[in-house]
């Protein structure tokens, strides 16, 4: 069994329930495919040593006849922005570097009560903002499809590990789009849930309207089955949704073995099929609507005129409620502490210093820039109207879900590019996710899988559902059914065609 | 249209808590004015009509019964503190000597 780690979750699972291998032999073979290849990679801020012991103690308890939960001893990879008791966590940023939380988050607990073993903390952007990962305090991730590109970001750690095998399934946040874009940009599937679907306890928040965890992996089925474990009510979080949530992984198993669009309304967005995206990302986009319309879908061209105003009103919102976020790194109860030498010093003082060498740049300016939209004078202008364009955007999505099931969506303006190229140039990186942030703004689901490879540089291409807030089921069952289609066409799933790190990939340019 | 000065930029770091050098200044100054440059397009669509929204999914005030949860002690609340006297957080004087 060498090629344990290439396995899917559900393969896995299976082979751990039939004990045809233990949970012990699955984790030694992500520990070593990390080992090999995550110095190129990057994908781990840290790797958790005692995930054999966590494995050991499983197998154990299945020896000795407990009964486990199906997930019993599969691993997974953690986002750093989920508090670990276990576990250092910097949620990317130097100005937390070696703190060990004092709690778990709600969905740690979780996937500890699943059986699931914590392979490591993956890479993100400083406190999730960014979109390509080189916002990392502890440096970038590389994209397993070729090294000199970005995984996308803010959760480029998770996708990456995801995408190279490092791991089977992942966690993530999304708050603009910082699990669906690095799926995309990965050839890898991620599910922003309904806001309120996931417990946000313990999550360390970047926007709090804003912000939710959701799974990653590379398929659909796998992502509906860790979807499953996070799932659900948490009276930690005020904001999580109190109804008993589906099943997401029966609904994705289905959908997968006899996938099935007939009568279903797919709605394509005006405003977000247009010649500023990659011909490449147009081209396996429209290609997906096909596909789907040769398998009983019905195509419906939607118009959602506020969807153009939603990057501006996000990065609004986003810095707002961050600067009142970030507010809690002050030195005092947690993280680091920088002491001005020159004179007497006062704990304001202490904290300026703090603040200016812990942040990245990124952090400042977006902390300065919400700053500055809460300010008197301003708030009515920016803040205010940002508020409002949030609702007319809710409206857009109301009025497309009364004529449509689902949404599809590029899930990312191009494919993934170059290390450097957007990372002096604020407003090029934020417009990465104009696909993705409408969802975030509304509450609703989106998921994003992969639709092919651009044929201008053999890079993976992504498309995104999106269904209205509660439907989260709907969007396994027609990304599973969208998946199963391509894999029957393709001959393959595009995760499969990922080349070892450092070797050229089919398709690539000299 | 934008107004951001290079002391517009020194104030709003002053009260975020966040010390900048010159350059850095200078930088974000050049980088805030295009950033709300571009935000403030916001503004062309919205009108008195239109409620606000603060929260994606509505939902009421939520309540509980008025019992003690999971806390942390206090040993757990310092341990990952910089400075800390063994029951309190220890912090550089609070008053500067002019004040």
């Amino acid at each position: 069994m060498s090629e344990l780690h290439r396995l899917s979750a559900v393969d896995l699972q299976g082979l751990l329930a039939s004990r045809e291998v233990s949970a012990r032999e699955v984790t030694d073979a992500f520990l070593a495919r990390i080992d090999q290849v995550d110095g190129a990679v990057h994908s781990f801020l840290h790797v958790n040593q005692a995930a054999r012991d966590t494995a050991d103690a499983i197998d154990q308890k299945r020896q000795a006849g407990e009964d486990l939960p199906a997930t019993a001893g599969l691993p997974l990879a953690v986002k750093d922005v989920l508090c670990t008791m276990d576990m250092p966590t910097t949620s990317g940023s130097r100005i937390l570097e070696g703190w060990v939380p004092p709690y778990d988050a709600t969905v740690v607990k979780k996937y500890r009560e699943a059986g699931m073993v914590a392979l490591g903390k993956t890479n993100m952007d400083e406190f999730a903002m960014g979109s390509s990962t080189e916002h990392s305090g502890y440096g970038p991730t590389k994209n397993p499809w070729d090294l000199e590109r970005v995984p996308g970001g803010s959760g480029g750690g998770s996708a990456a590990a995801v995408s190279a095998f490092e791991a089977p399934l992942a966690l993530g946040s999304d708050t603009g789009g910082s699990i669906r874009q690095p799926a995309a940009l990965t050839g890898t599937v991620g599910m922003k849930p309904t806001y309120g679907g996931v417990s946000r306890y313990g999550v360390i928040a970047l926007a709090s309207s804003l912000d939710q965890v959701g799974p990653v992996a590379r398929t659909v089925v796998d992502t509906a089955l860790l979807h499953d474990v996070i799932a659900g009510y948490d009276r930690h979080d005020s904001t999580s949704i109190p109804d008993p949530w589906p099943s997401m992984a029966e609904a994705a198993l289905a959908a997968s073995a006899s996938p099935n669009l007939k009568g279903l309304k797919i709605g394509r967005v005006v405003q977000l099929d247009t010649d500023g995206f990659q011909p490449g990302v147009r081209q396996r986009f429209t290609q997906m609507l096909e596909l789907a319309e040769q398998h009983g879908a019905e195509i419906v061209d939607i118009e959602a005129p506020h969807f153009d105003y939603a990057v501006a009103a996000y990065y609004l919102i986003l810095p707002a409620e961050a600067s009142s976020n970030l507010a809690k790194y002050d030195s005092v109860r947690f993280g680091m502490r920088v002491t001005p030498e020159s004179g007497q010093v006062t704990v304001e003082d202490v904290m300026a210093a703090t603040r200016e060498a812990g942040f990245g740049d990124e952090v400042k300016r977006r902390i300065i820039l919400g700053t500055y939209a809460l300010s008197a004078g301003y708030y009515d202008a920016y803040y205010g109207s940002a508020q409002q364009v949030r609702t007319l955007i809710q409206r857009d999505f109301q009025k497309a879900f009364e004529s449509v099931d689902v949404l599809l969506t590029p899930s990312a303006p191009t494919t993934a590019f170059r290390l450097g190229e957007q990372l002096d140039d604020p407003l090029a990186m934020y417009a990465n996710d104009l696909t993705t942030i409408p969802a975030n703004l509304a509450g609703v689901p989106g998921l994003s899988l992969p639709a092919g490879l651009a044929p201008e540089d053999g890079l993976p291409v992504g498309v995104q559902v999106m269904a209205p807030a509660f439907q989260d089921r709907r969007l396994y069952e027609v990304g599973a059914a969208l998946e199963a289609l391509v894999r029957e066409r393709d001959g393959s799933h595009v995760s499969e065609l990922v080349p070892e790190p450092g070797a050229n990939r089919a398709g690539a340019q000299a | 249209m934008s107004d951001i000065t290079p002391d517009t930029v020194r104030h709003l770091a002053g009260l975020a808590r966040i010390a900048l050098d010159e350059s850095e200044v200078t930088r974000l100054t050049t980088e805030l004015g295009a950033i709300v440059g571009a935000v403030e397009k916001v503004n062309e669509v919205v009108s008195d009509d239109v409620e606000p929204t603060s929260h994606p999914i509505p939902l009421g005030n939520v309540s509980r019964d008025d019992v003690v949860g999971d806390t942390l002690t206090t040993e757990q609340a310092l341990a990952g503190a910089p400075d800390h006297d063994g029951s309190r957080f220890r912090v550089t004087a609070i008053l500067g000597e002019e004040e």
